[in-house]
């Protein structure tokens, strides 16, 4: 291969090839106060121009049908003065990164989702009909997310809180490994509907490195399958409160019998300090 | 434990000029200095004493002399007394050493094995204080070709231009975060970066709201792995984003705000709740790989509407150069490389003096790597890593930089002796403190001052430099390493930096 | 590919590439075979994850015609004749030729540098000793030979009724290329595009990565490389193209064709688990992995890695143990799919009847008439 040398250049699997928006034009439907975009063959940013579009014309009702992987649907929403926020209802499959520094809008998943759902997240709420990959609510910081059925590795890694934005994860299902690892903050609440009669959570390393927030853990978990930074509580008043509110609000979304869940054993898990690595140094 | 260390620092009064004002006493943060009032006399705790040389710059009669402490163990080259006082420590702590600042080990430093040309006869050289003489850089991606359309007069560029960000000297403030350092150190370096048409670096520790709007058009922010501060606003708000993945001083490692430095403030830039440790975890957990990567950087493209140019920043490690041509080919606009003697606020020492290679052998791979891929246009490179001078720069920028971070070089402009004790909190100099009492010392007013005659002063050197090659715009030394020579270098040193030696 | 002659030192080994990608399988477990749009479109759906500098197919099921015959692909790199008529007469030397033909090309489709490329069928001509050979090995010696000792030349597929197709492009540029939407039906494809970091701009760099039937696409950077390969080339195994791929490859090879050893066993030497969590295990259990882990240490892959391994009848999929990379399985019907994303799976078979992420370390294993494949999803969610 040494006797080649010729230079390739540089090819831009993003960008190469992007349609201008006003081609576009016929995969757009306007339905009375409602946008319809169908998704199929466009490139994530050829989609992400058209949320935006139509977001800056003032239409805020969108539905996406026929999405197979595009990426980032929602993240080039922001706008520096307060919009009215957007409502999109996606059919199939978003790509990685679905809502990422997503800035208060509402996004519906009729399908599942994969990585980074609600990557770095500010505000709003993203509602999965259905599973979702790995690094779910990956230092997610304010809004909601309610997946269905399961998560991937890392779910909630690194979710942080500060005074007054508390962000809110609700997995129905369970979860894989390194779920809540270096949480800082924020509720999560992972619901096992999915698992049997007695059958334990799925994930190891549970909290890892965990420092902040709280983790409602609705089934069987054996201990060495928490990380060692995590200590198991029984749920006080305050706690039930929370917990019956957010699994209201999963079972209205998606169908179940909140009662029932309910009735199911719940934990919670704390970090044992917020400062885990505070004596790891010699000064 | 009775702790078996010597004292790191020999502290020296002159008792015959000490006036016992108590300057020394009030400025010394770790306690060394004390007065005893029945015998009207000062003392030094000088085990307690890191070498800031605070009361000695201060001491009105210059009663103060502070000096490495002369006790030695028996020589030895192999147990040197630093690495028996380490032992010592670990043995009465059982910790990770902690250290802050540069690499301080004798590595070689290329910059003094690389000499400079100048015009003699065959081309004038120029004289900068009276000839035009050009700094001005864009920092971000360029196209392959312009399509111009010229209509009778009018003139139009038909190919879309990547965002790119001017600065008025390629000198750009590295990354330092509001929580590393003190909120008075940071406004100072914002504040010398607009005045002086150049960029300062958040670090990852946010951008204070009621900063972005006077100091955002000059900040690169931060997206590291804590993602600390990280919203659509701050990101918008910006002159470019950076990706945090690695620091030259720790190469492959997180770090963690103790949460003592989390205070009120800190907790709101950050957004993080008051008094929790801030922990930057190693790796960006969206980014295990280089399609992960460009996965990340067309995120946060999205996010800024591709309005803005997104930085990769990397610590030198063995594969630099692959590594670096994975990021441009993932979409980085600008390339940042932290080299071995990049600093810290914290790092483990035992990783802050044994990872990473030196910036000067890796932007030269970087810069030929690209170049045979055709691709060196696609991104501007920031070198980083211990730039101690203006000739510094004006090498770096030869070996193939199109502008350099300093950090260091910064922090003592403003006052940092380089103890070494930034992971402390103490820091004398209102630096690297989150103590109202230390940070109030610094006056952004005069530490920016102080960073625009640095500035200034090397922006002139630089000028000068170049005139002397016959140069009389940056951009034509980027890349020329016809102008250096090495001297003292082996053969494959040469090879990697691309230059030859002197005579040749 | 070179030869590891005389490397006076580890200094003077070339730099290994660092590459990530995306990958894609699908295999109809009844055997049936079918055309290869559901792996281009599904590749297509994927683009971001390749820059353009590499794809590659492999069909298996693909030559029924020849099946008992090694079909060998070869690229003669700058289309040299000169290259062409020494393979050739080495061809003939030692194996029956019993037909040959150059690969049919679009020449319509414009790709950087295509070699030339040809396929020869083949049987081993064997003498004397080499009798006692199995043919396996002696169709490995020879294609060693070839690859490193006639200059321009590449054998990059060496298996009976199977066959790779790859080079520098994105992945469908190469399909259309190599005609693989029209000409060619099999049981099992699988497909790779490619995000090397290095740029050697040869067209045996792309993957799938092939010895014999075995095929490899990857997905990730081998942090325990150097182990991995030193500990390779005590079993005669020379790493002579320098990526991470070839690594997983022969230890493969010398795992499971030459030690015996099953997929689910490989599994866990690849992907171990954890000690802590060997403290937990069954005694028997912790004996195994244990024992497992102390021989065959030096081929822990360490780092983050999806890969998918096929060979006849069998393809697998696997990733690092803490699941650094992705991966995510569907079936439907007869047909079993490996993807790194699940919407590539989705945008050729929309409605699945599942679709599963494997747990770190847990092989994904799709056997002809078994349903293997389930057996990961009780580990999976």
């Amino acid at each position: 291969m040494g006797n080649l040398n010729v230079k390739f250049g540089l090819r831009d699997m993003f960008l190469d090839g992007v349609r201008p928006v006003h081609e576009l034009a016929g995969c757009v439907f306007l339905n009375e106060h409602r946008v319809e975009i169908d998704a199929q063959g466009l490139k994530h940013k050829e989609l992400n121009d058209l949320l935006r579009k139509t977001l800056l014309e003032g239409i805020t009702k969108i539905t996406v049908r026929n999405v197979y992987g595009q990426r980032y649907i929602g993240t080039r929403l922001y706008r520096p003065d307060p919009e009215k926020k957007a409502e999109i209802t996606i059919y199939r499959n978003p790509g990685n990164d679905l809502g990422a520094f997503l800035d208060g809008h509402r996004i519906v998943v009729y399908g599942n989702a994969q990585d980074g759902v609600g990557n770095t997240m500010d505000g709003g709420e993203i509602i999965v009909h259905g599973r979702a990959g790995d690094i779910v609510a990956m230092s997610m910081r304010g809004g909601k997310i309610m997946i269905r059925d399961n998560v991937g590795y890392r779910a909630a890694i690194h979710m942080k809180e500060y005074p007054g934005k508390v962000p809110v994860l609700v997995i129905g299902g369970t979860a894989q490994d390194f779920f809540g690892e270096y949480m800082a903050g924020g509720i999560v609440l992972l619901l096992g509907l999915n698992l049997k009669e007695n059958e334990r959570h799925k994930a190891h390393y549970i909290g890892t490195g965990m420092h902040g927030g709280v983790i409602y853990l609705r089934g069987r978990v054996e201990e060495y399958q928490l990380g060692k930074e995590v200590g198991v509580r029984e749920l006080d008043d305050r706690d039930w409160e929370i917990v019956q509110r957010y699994v209201g609000e999963f079972s209205a979304h998606f169908g179940f019998s909140a009662d029932k869940i309910l009735k199911g054993k719940f934990q919670k898990l704390l970090p044992v300090s917020k400062r885990p690595y505070g004596k790891i140094y010699a000064y | 434990m009775y702790s078996y260390l010597l004292p790191e620092f020999v502290v020296e009064r002159r008792e015959e000029r000490c006036i016992r004002c108590r300057v020394c006493e009030r400025q010394c943060a770790n306690g060394v200095h004390s007065y005893d009032a029945e015998r009207d006399q000062m003392w030094a705790a000088e085990q307690a004493c890191v070498g800031c040389q605070r009361c000695a710059v201060f001491c009105p009669t210059q009663a103060l002399t502070v000096r490495p402490h002369p006790a030695e163990y028996r020589p030895n080259s192999s147990w040197t007394r630093e690495k028996l006082q380490d032992l010592k420590k670990q043995a009465e702590t059982g910790g990770v050493i902690l250290t802050g600042s540069g690499n301080d080990k004798p590595y070689r430093i290329y910059w003094d094995h690389l000499v400079l040309n100048a015009s003699q006869v065959t081309n004038p050289s120029i004289d900068p204080l009276r000839e035009p003489m050009e700094l001005k850089t864009f920092l971000g991606r360029k196209p392959d070709t312009l399509k111009i359309v010229l209509h009778g007069e009018d003139v139009r560029i038909e190919s879309e231009l990547y965002p790119n960000i001017p600065v008025a000297t390629p000198i750009v403030f590295s990354a330092m975060s509001y929580g590393a350092i003190s909120y008075q150190a940071f406004k100072s370096l914002a504040m010398a970066a607009k005045e002086y048409g150049t960029l300062f670096n958040t670090g990852e520790g946010g951008l204070p709201a009621a900063m972005r709007q006077d100091y955002g058009k000059n900040a690169i922010v931060q997206c590291a792995s804590g993602r600390f501060g990280v919203d659509p606003e701050y990101l918008n708000c910006a002159a470019a984003i950076e990706i945090k993945i690695g620091q030259g001083a720790k190469p492959g490692i997180g770090g963690h705000l103790p949460g003592e430095k989390v205070s009120e403030n800190i907790s709101v830039t950050r957004m993080i709740p008051q008094g929790t440790d801030a922990l930057s975890p190693a790796p960006q957990h969206d980014i295990y790989s280089i399609e992960d990567l460009s996965m990340l950087i067309y995120a946060l493209k999205e996010a800024t509407n591709y309005e803005k140019p997104v930085s990769v920043k990397i610590a030198a490690v063995h594969n630099v150069a692959a590594i670096a041509s994975g990021m441009v080919r993932a979409g980085a606009d600008i390339i940042a490389i932290d080299g071995l003697r990049g600093g810290t606020g914290a790092a483990p020492k035992i990783i802050r003096d044994n990872v990473g290679i030196p910036i000067e052998l890796a932007l030269a791979a970087v810069d030929q790597r690209l170049r045979e891929e055709g691709i060196r246009h696609k991104c501007s490179i920031l070198a980083a890593g211990g730039i101690r001078c203006s000739a510094d720069v004006v090498k770096a920028v030869a070996l193939g930089a199109d502008a350099v971070y300093i950090g260091t070089s910064a922090l003592v402009a403003m006052g940092c002796t380089l103890c070494q004790k930034c992971y402390t909190g103490k820091c004398n100099w209102g630096i690297c403190t989150q103590d109202p009492y230390l940070a109030k010392r610094l006056n952004p007013e005069i530490a920016s001052q102080r960073l625009i005659n640095l500035l200034r002063g090397w922006s002139h050197e630089i000028k000068e430099m170049l005139g002397g090659m016959g140069i009389n715009a940056i951009e034509s030394l980027r890349g020329n390493r016809e102008h250096l020579r090495g001297v003292g270098l082996a053969e494959w040193e040469l090879n990697v930096l691309g230059v030859k030696g002197a005579g040749e | 590919m070179r030869v590891k002659t005389s490397w006076r030192s580890e200094r003077l080994l070339p730099a290994k590439d660092h590459e990530a990608c995306g990958l894609f399988g699908v295999m109809d477990i009844t055997g049936r075979r079918f055309g290869g749009e559901m792996a281009i479109n599904a590749i297509k759906n994927i683009k971001v994850r390749g820059n353009g500098l590499g794809g590659g197919f492999a069909v298996y099921g693909l030559y029924p015609e020849h099946k008992d015959y090694y079909a060998l692909h070869i690229m003669f790199q700058n289309k040299s004749v000169e290259a062409k008529e020494k393979v050739e007469d080495f061809l003939v030397e030692h194996f029956n030729v019993v037909y040959d033909e150059e690969i049919p090309t679009d020449p319509q489709v414009n790709l950087f540098c295509p070699p030339l490329v040809w396929r020869y069928f083949v049987a081993p001509k064997k003498k004397g000793e080499e009798h006692s050979l199995p043919d396996d090995d002696y169709v490995v010696s020879r294609v060693m030979h070839i690859n490193t000792g006639i200059e321009d030349a590449y054998v990059f597929s060496s298996g009976k009724d199977m066959g790779v197709f790859k080079g520098v492009g994105f992945p469908e540029e190469i399909a259309a290329y190599f005609l693989l939407d029209r000409l060619y039906e099999g049981y099992l494809w699988t497909v790779h595009s490619r995000f090397p970091t290095n740029t050697p701009g040869w067209w045996g760099g792309a993957h799938p990565f092939s010895i014999l039937d075995w095929t490899v696409v990857h997905n990730g950077e081998i942090s325990s490389y150097g182990t991995n390969r030193r500990f390779l080339e005590m079993h005669d195994y020379y790493c002579t193209l320098y990526t991470d791929t070839e690594v997983m490859a022969y230890a493969v090879d010398l795992l499971m064709r030459r030690q015996g050893l099953p997929i689910e066993v490989v599994a866990k030497i690849f992907a171990p688990p954890m000690w802590d969590l060997i403290e937990y295990m069954e005694e028997k259990e912790k004996k195994l992995y244990t024992a497992l882990r102390m021989v065959y240490a030096p081929l822990l892959i360490n780092g983050p890695f999806t890969v998918i391994v096929a060979r006849h009848s069998e393809m697998f999929g696997l990733t690092d143990r803490i699941r650094l990379r992705p991966i995510t399985a569907g079936a439907k019907g007869n047909l079993v799919f490996l993807s790194s994303e699940e919407a590539a799976i989705r945008c050729v078979c929309p409605d699945l009847d599942l679709a599963w992420t494997p747990r770190g370390g847990e092989p994904v294993v799709v056997r002809l008439h078994s349903q293997d494949h389930l057996l990961s999803l009780n580990q999976s969610v």
